[in-house]
């Protein structure tokens, strides 16, 4: 039996990573919601955002805080470029080809940062990287607290902006009804590229708000996608509020099972939950029945 | 630059065939006198998770192969030079077995090979079809040595001797101390070598009267430790051991210290950074202190200082991926040398009857039984002063123990 | 029958190969092909034929790889039975995953989802419970016997896996022409439609799953007793569910001989990619992955599409004519 003390520590460091995770999924869930696809680069972009900033702080002493000015900027247009340039050329109509695509890209992506960066695990060194928020005599490092704040944010911007926004309300339309939306004039691809690019972006900021707390490897997106795929599944395709939502209750669930079953043992209960969600409600907690 | 050839690349050999052949006819003498190159295979993998690690093996290799050729080669088959072979086992098990089986048809007299655990288990057991003499690089699991394979050969120590000697070695840390440490919280990594280890540790430490609060384990790669480091504040353990990998390893290290946890102390076994000059280097301060019982060089021994002086002048860190691999390499040449040829049973033999002393580390006399080294042991490192000194055993020790820590 | 016939010439052709090849390299290169046309072929049946996107096909690899492991080293039970239970135990679960998904009616990505975080949980189970040898894995004692499953020379090994993969394309080649196939066909196509002319879609999805289970769990059981060693990862991690997808599809899902083609192609890709940068670490993976993206930007459906496409030339021409 675990040590109950522990336990509101635990459930507050599940929520603020699972923010974290969060805002990883937040790309994801735009990708997977409007396009359909299923994206396998999601973890070597992650990684591609991750160099960025680490790279920047090296080279120009940018904090990654201050990287968000840049890096999400660049991932959206590198995200724009993939998929006008190479997605939707690759796709042919199918989805499978989609999958090898962003399959071969990811192995490429992930084999370049290991030619050109070589495998050292990188970390920056920020004067915060080791301070931590008192919150009822549980320490959470400022780092989290700063990506808990980013998420919901982020989160509540792509909400307004899916809602209030010219394209906004062009990506929805093209999500739910593509044909409908190219016969009133919408230029499908365009959205499609904006989608990808606004995603990938998304990472960037991903990219900002994990790298003072983690680190970089060539293969540091693995450990990523999966939760990823998770949280997008249990807020629902496309949902971002439910992305949030989920991200924290993965989180949580990652860390009681830990705390109950053992840290290795423990990782079930995501997958338990994936499962679960997807045979009973396969539209997630915020989607929409079909 | 490097003395690689690229497996799988016929048509280089072709060309250089056809150099060789027309060379021939032009100057016969000239190319009779020089020997025939001596093969080695260096399979590691340096691609996919493990290809830090797999870097650093194969630098330690080809280091290894480049003094040996500048000393003048192997002397008694007429200078002949050594050759590597690299192979990339991709960190999958079946791809180091295919890259073996390529590299012992490529010519390669020995392997040296595979860095894991899982894929020694596999390039062995390839090797061994065709009795090649294999030399096991770091793979610590013993299983490796325990199968009978008369060509496998490992000059470090294997994980039963490091986690015995770890036991052994806090045990005496603390009762120099006054006996102050008497509660243990083991956090490993759930694959072969954490799993493996923290087993070992969990039968060898309540026999030194120590309690052990809790076991944990965490896969790889592990997003966070906040939760872990929470149970080990629960448990609060006199002693932290960390058994994992150096990304593990660092974020364990910075959450224990964001969770303000402060044991007598933190002793890891194989700890993929404790002994770390890059984690050092990043993260002084929560690397102060820390104990570590692993793989390391003599740092009393000259050649050990000019072949870490050597690596450095590379870029590279001097990882205990380079000196065992550099030393695996050695030791396999210095058979050839002795045999005074390539034939499998004669270097094997050679192996067998090894007295080998060149390696830097602080090990006893080299003596090979069932192909194990048991003159192999590891040591105890602590980073005091942003150093990592030697503090035990006492011959090759540079500082004294500072225990507790707090 | 043609088709019948080159098969069997492939493969005929292939079991005299260890005769005529002096090369163990070559002949474990081979192997290594072949092992992905077989783990690609047993993809095919359930994602190329039957239209169900399977992530998570390592389950039924690592579930035969570790029945024939976990019933020798603990229960001392002769391999080759271990390979019969590790077949069926492929087959039963994937009967089973078949059952609980599409009783949900989970399709498309869906469907994809649930077989991976299947795998995962079972990876996360094999890491967790002790007779697998949890992390550390499980060793099969060295025994290089046939009657032990286990050969010293490369043929025996190489005959085996080319008995299996032999049974598994002859499976699919039946399948082709049976009212199963069929069915399962006009399933993939439109689900709908084929329930409304009275295929049971359900039972028919599931013969799919059952029969893609089967020899994915043989594909694990040969794994296993190759290289006599299993640890958690390597039986349920992703890397086999990719392989067995990605050399189906490269070669032409929903075709005969497309998985044995995607798997030449690919290791032959990846071997050149070697042969060319082999020393740069990542550099050959750099030139798999690109050339991976050209073939599907060139070749969206697959090699096998060159040949129908070149008879489709052909038959424009004599329209033409």
């Amino acid at each position: 039996m675990p040590d109950m003390t522990i336990l509101w520590p635990a459930i507050l460091n599940g929520v603020t990573t699972g923010a974290l995770y969060a805002l990883i999924a937040l790309g994801l869930t735009l990708i997977y919601g409007v396009l359909h696809i299923i994206n396998f680069a999601h973890g070597a972009l992650l990684m591609v955002g991750l160099y960025a900033v680490y790279f920047l702080w090296r080279f120009l002493g940018l904090d990654p805080y201050v990287s968000l000015l840049i890096v999400p900027p660049a991932m959206f247009a590198l995200g724009y470029a993939l998929q006008r340039g190479l997605i939707t050329r690759a796709a042919h109509g199918r989805d499978e080809n989609i999958l090898l695509v962003t399959l071969g890209l990811s192995i490429i992506l992930e084999n370049l940062a290991l030619m050109a960066f070589s495998s050292d695990t990188r970390t920056v060194d920020t004067a915060y990287g080791f301070s931590t928020l008192d919150v009822l005599g549980a320490f959470v490092p400022l780092p989290k607290v700063v990506a808990f704040g980013g998420a919901v944010a982020t989160a509540l911007a792509l909400w307004v902006f899916m809602a209030r926004t010219d394209l906004g309300r062009a990506i929805r339309a093209v999500a739910k009804e593509r044909k409908g939306a190219q016969l009133v004039g919408i230029d499908v691809n365009h959205v499609y590229a904006m989608s990808f690019g606004i995603g990938v972006g998304v990472l960037g900021i991903a990219a900002c708000l994990l790298m003072p707390s983690y680190y970089v490897t060539p293969t540091v997106g693995h450990g990523f996608v999966l939760i990823a795929f998770t949280i997008v599944v249990l807020g629902g395709m496309g949902s971002f509020v439910g992305a949030l939502i989920g991200g924290i209750i993965i989180g949580v669930v990652e860390a009681l099972g830990g705390l109950f079953l053992g840290e290795s043992l423990g990782q079930i209960g995501i997958f338990v939950i994936f499962i679960l969600i997807l045979l009973l409600r396969p539209q997630g907690l915020l989607g929409r029945a079909q | 630059m490097t003395n690689g050839t690229k497996g799988g690349l016929p048509r280089r050999a072709f060309l250089a065939g056809t150099a060789a052949a027309t060379g021939l006819l032009a100057a016969p003498s000239l190319l009779r006198a020089a020997p025939e190159a001596i093969k080695i295979g260096l399979i590691h993998p340096v691609t996919g998770a493990l290809s830090y690690s797999g870097n650093q093996c194969r630098a330690g290799g080809e280091m290894a192969i480049a003094d040996i050729n500048a000393a003048g080669g192997i002397k008694s088959m007429g200078g002949a030079k050594l050759q590597a072979i690299l192979g990339d086992s991709q960190s999958k098990p079946a791809i180091g077995a295919s890259e073996t089986v390529r590299a012992i048809e490529d010519g390669a007299k020995g392997i040296v090979a595979g860095y894991a655990s899982s894929i020694c288990l596999a390039t062995t057991q390839e090797a061994a079809k065709t009795n090649t003499p294999h030399v096991v690089d770091v793979g610590v699991a013993d299983s490796i040595m325990e199968r009978g394979l008369t060509n496998t050969f490992r000059f470090g120590p294997g994980y039963g001797k490091i986690a015995r000697d770890a036991v052994t070695s806090l045990d005496a840390i603390n009762k120099a101390a006054g006996s102050p440490a008497k509660t243990v919280v083991i956090v490993h990594e759930d694959s072969a070598f954490g799993t493996g280890t923290a087993k070992l540790l969990s039968t060898e430490l309540p026999k030194h009267g120590f309690k052990i609060l809790k076991v944990i384990a965490h896969p790889t790669p592990m997003r966070d430790f906040t939760n872990i480091a929470l149970q080990v504040k629960a448990a609060n353990p006199d002693i932290i051991i960390p058994a994992n990998y150096y990304n593990e390893y660092v974020l364990f290290a910075r959450t224990i210290r964001q969770q303000r946890i402060k044991p007598m102390a933190i002793y890891s076994v194989l700890g993929g950074a404790a002994s770390s000059y890059k984690f050092v280097k990043d993260f002084p301060e929560a690397a102060e202190g820390v104990m570590d019982t692993n793989h390391w060089f003599n740092p009393k021994s000259d050649l050990a200082q000019e072949r870490k002086k050597a690596t450095e002048a590379k870029g590279l860190y001097y990882t205990y991926e380079v000196y065992l691999t550099y030393n695996a390499v050695a030791l396999l040449a210095d058979a050839i040398e002795r045999a005074g040829s390539t034939d499998h049973a004669k270097v094997i033999a050679a192996l067998n009857a090894s007295t080998w002393d060149k390696s830097g580390m602080p090990y006893g006399p080299t003596k090979m039984v069932k192909g194990q080294n048991t003159g192999a042991q590891p040591v105890n490192t602590q980073v005091q002063g942003g150093q990592i000194d030697v503090i035990r055993p006492a011959q090759f020790a540079q500082a004294q123990v500072k225990f507790p820590m707090v | 029958m043609r088709t019948l016939a080159l098969l069997v010439a492939i493969f005929a052709a292939l079991a005299v190969l260890p005769i005529g090849l002096r090369s163990d390299f070559w002949l474990n290169a081979v192997m290594l092909a072949l092992f992905s046309a077989l783990i690609g072929q047993s993809w095919n049946i359930a994602g190329g034929y039957a239209g169900q996107f399977s992530f998570g096909h390592a389950l039924f690899f690592g579930l035969g790889g570790y029945a024939v492991a976990v019933l020798q080293v603990h229960l001392g039970i002769n391999p080759w039975l271990g390979m019969a239970v590790g077949g069926a135990l492929g087959a039963g679960a994937g009967a089973a995953l078949g059952w609980l998904t599409f009783r949900y009616g989970l399709r498309g990505s869906y469907f994809a989802l649930v077989t991976l975080a299947f795998a995962e949980v079972f990876r996360i189970l094999a890491n967790s419970v002790p007779f697998t040898g949890a992390g550390e894995g499980i060793l099969i004692p060295l025994d290089p016997h046939p009657a032990m499953l286990q050969f010293r020379a490369l043929s025996g090994y190489y005959w085996l896996l080319l008995g299996l993969t032999f049974a598994c394309f002859l499976t699919v080649w039946w399948l082709e022409r049976s009212r199963l196939g069929a069915q399962m066909q006009a399933v993939r196509d439109n689900e709908d439609a084929a329930a409304a002319v009275g295929v049971d879609a359900f039972t028919v999805k599931l013969k799919a799953m059952a029969l893609s289970g089967l020899f994915m769990g043989l594909a694990g059981v040969f794994y296993t007793q190759r290289y006599l060693y299993l640890d958690p990862g390597l039986a349920f991690g992703p890397a086999q569910s990719v392989e067995a997808l990605l050399v189906a599809i490269v070669g032409g899902i929903g075709t005969l001989f497309g998985p044995l083609l995607g798997a030449f192609a690919l290791h032959l890709l990846a071997e050149a990619a070697q042969g060319v940068l082999g020393d740069v670490p990542g550099a050959n993976m750099v030139i798999y992955g690109t050339v991976l993206v050209a073939m599907v930007l060139f070749l969206p459906r697959g090699l096998t599409s060159l040949r129908q496409g070149g008879r489709r030339r052909r038959r424009r021409r004599t329209k033409d004519a």
